[in-house]
């Protein structure tokens, strides 16, 4: 006997994200962090997956600096998430040329386009303050 | 040679482009596999009743296969239009050895025809973007190959000079191609003060865009032997895949290509010093690098200095990218067909001046998506088998 599913993946990171908060995965029986969220766990095949919610503080990984025609430049980054799953987001808070890998980085949700939802970004982590 | 039971099974007897650059208006990228396939076919002396078997990949058709067959008019008997981005043309040879090794064809045909330059790059391939990647408009592909120099750059400490190496070489070696689109003398300072697209990456880092199409014709060991040309036997295929979406690639300086080649290699029974001619996916400069490394040309972090001082450019040590590559001879959107029919075009020696000297053993190697899919493909001339 198998259960619909009546919320999907998207559905609940994006109740998530509207309370500011941003989630992932782990496999009930253990295992690696995942992300993005789904329905079956990579490797194991595990079905039942666990929700969490990260500290919000990471690490740079790879950084780059847009150009597209008629718009300014900006930064699209991979995070190193310090629960130990990866994700696209963009550093804000500091000019797209100055994000450089290895920064540390904290969550900030901001408004999505239209009817999008909150979405995750980062901003540098004041360093030196013992944070 | 060692090598496993597949080596030199079947062999590529036919290749051809179809027209190239900017063509005629109204043409369709069902006309440029159509028009390739002929010229393959008449390139090897088999007519289209011979063939029996189909392989085709395309982003302006969702199923190029049936587009290809209605056109040319044939009913084959195996049909294959496996979809893993550029590479799916390596991919296709991989499933054709395997499918005329057992029996179920005999003279397949692998197509490819592409108007994105016509028909505007964003008609041509929509984009299908992630929920999770979406909000920070990322342009892909670019952005995801601007990242992976990003890490290469920050790991072994490569530069902007090493990466635009590889579209220098490219460039010398696209002078020597008569139909390659980019002919202009290039040197490393006209790629570093080119309008930056994503940090590292100008746009002369960038592969040109194109239409075009091409087509191989592929059969058996027996069958090649009694054919017009010089068969490029197929030495070593090997695929492989470790994500989709860049956020989850495991390790941006690392790509499949070192499963893919390493199957390549054990089924050929030879290793990257035998290798005569690479024929390396080049949509962007970082590409060339990654596969130099992931395929055993030199170690990892390594590639940067590899490159330097014209080592993979016409004279250089290791031939790379012959016909002048994504970067300046020809890309429309899907390169991997290309690689290929270069490479039998230097086994056969037909490639004129940019012809490697005794080409017996060719590497093309494909990539798909964003550093996604790999493939790879050994050939080799009949001395080899």
């Amino acid at each position: 006997m198998t259960a619909k599913i009546e919320t999907s993946p998207r559905a609940t990171f994006v109740e998530y994200c509207r309370r500011g908060e941003l989630a992932y995965q782990v496999p009930a029986g253990g295992g690696d962090p995942v992300f993005y969220p789904r329905l079956v766990a990579p490797r194991s095949g595990e079905s039942t997956l666990e929700w969490r919610v990260s500290s919000g503080k990471g690490t740079v990984y790879a950084t780059t600096t847009l150009s597209r025609k008629g718009e300014a430049p900006y930064n699209v980054a991979l995070i190193d998430v310090d629960e130990g799953f990866r994700m696209m987001s963009r550093v804000d808070g500091v000019a797209p040329q100055d994000v450089a890998i290895g920064m540390r980085v904290r969550v900030a949700f901001v408004p999505g386009n239209g009817d999008e939802p909150p979405y995750p970004v980062f901003r540098p982590v004041e360093t030196g303050k013992g944070r | 040679m060692a090598g496993s039971r597949h080596r030199g099974s079947v062999a590529i007897v036919g290749v051809a482009e179809s027209d190239l650059g900017s063509v005629a208006e109204g043409m369709t990228p069902v006309d440029l596999m159509g028009q390739a396939v002929a010229r393959a076919l008449e390139d090897c002396g088999l007519a289209l009743g011979d063939v029996d078997a189909a392989f085709a990949a395309a982003t302006q058709l969702n199923m190029p296969v049936l587009n290809l067959c209605e056109y040319l008019g044939i009913e084959p008997r195996y049909m294959d239009g496996t979809h893993v981005g550029g590479a799916s043309f390596l991919s296709h040879v991989a499933h054709a050895q395997a499918a005329i090794e057992s029996g179920a064809c005999e003279v397949a045909v692998i197509a490819y025809g592409s108007t994105q330059r016509s028909a505007g790059r964003s008609n041509a391939a929509p984009q299908e973007i992630s929920a999770y990647e979406a909000p920070y408009r990322p342009m892909h592909p670019v952005t995801a190959y601007a990242m992976a120099a990003s890490r290469h750059m920050h790991e072994f400490g490569t530069t902007r000079e090493q990466l635009a190496a590889v579209a220098v070489a490219a460039r010398e070696w696209a002078v020597l191609n008569p139909v390659a689109w980019e002919k202009k003398p290039l040197t490393i300072a006209d790629v570093l003060a080119s309008p930056m697209i994503a940090t590292p990456l100008t746009v002369r880092d960038c592969c040109v865009v194109t239409d075009g199409g091409g087509a191989l014709v592929v059969t058996s060991a027996a069958r090649a032997k009694s054919l017009a040309r010089r068969p490029a036997y197929v030495l070593g295929v090997g695929e492989s895949t470790t994500h989709r979406h860049v956020s989850s690639m495991p390790d941006l300086t690392v790509t499949a290509a070192r499963e893919s080649g390493r199957r390549a290699y054990e089924m050929a029974g030879i290793g990257p010093a035998d290798v005569d001619v690479a024929e390396l996916y080049d949509a962007f400069t970082i590409n060339t690098l990654l596969f130099l490394e992931d395929l055993g040309f030199c170690r990892k972090g390594e590639a940067g200095r590899f490159v330097e001082n014209g080592r993979i450019a016409p004279g250089g040590e290791l031939p790379v990218n012959t016909n002048g590559g994504g970067l300046s001879y020809c890309h429309p959107g899907m390169y991997g067909v290309f690689l290929l029919i270069e490479a039998v075009r230097q086994i056969r020696g037909e490639a004129g001046a940019r012809n490697v000297a005794d080409c017996d053993v060719a590497l093309a190697h494909g990539n798909g998506g964003v550093l996604s899919s790999q493939a790879t493909v050994i050939l080799g001339s009949p001395s080899t088998v």
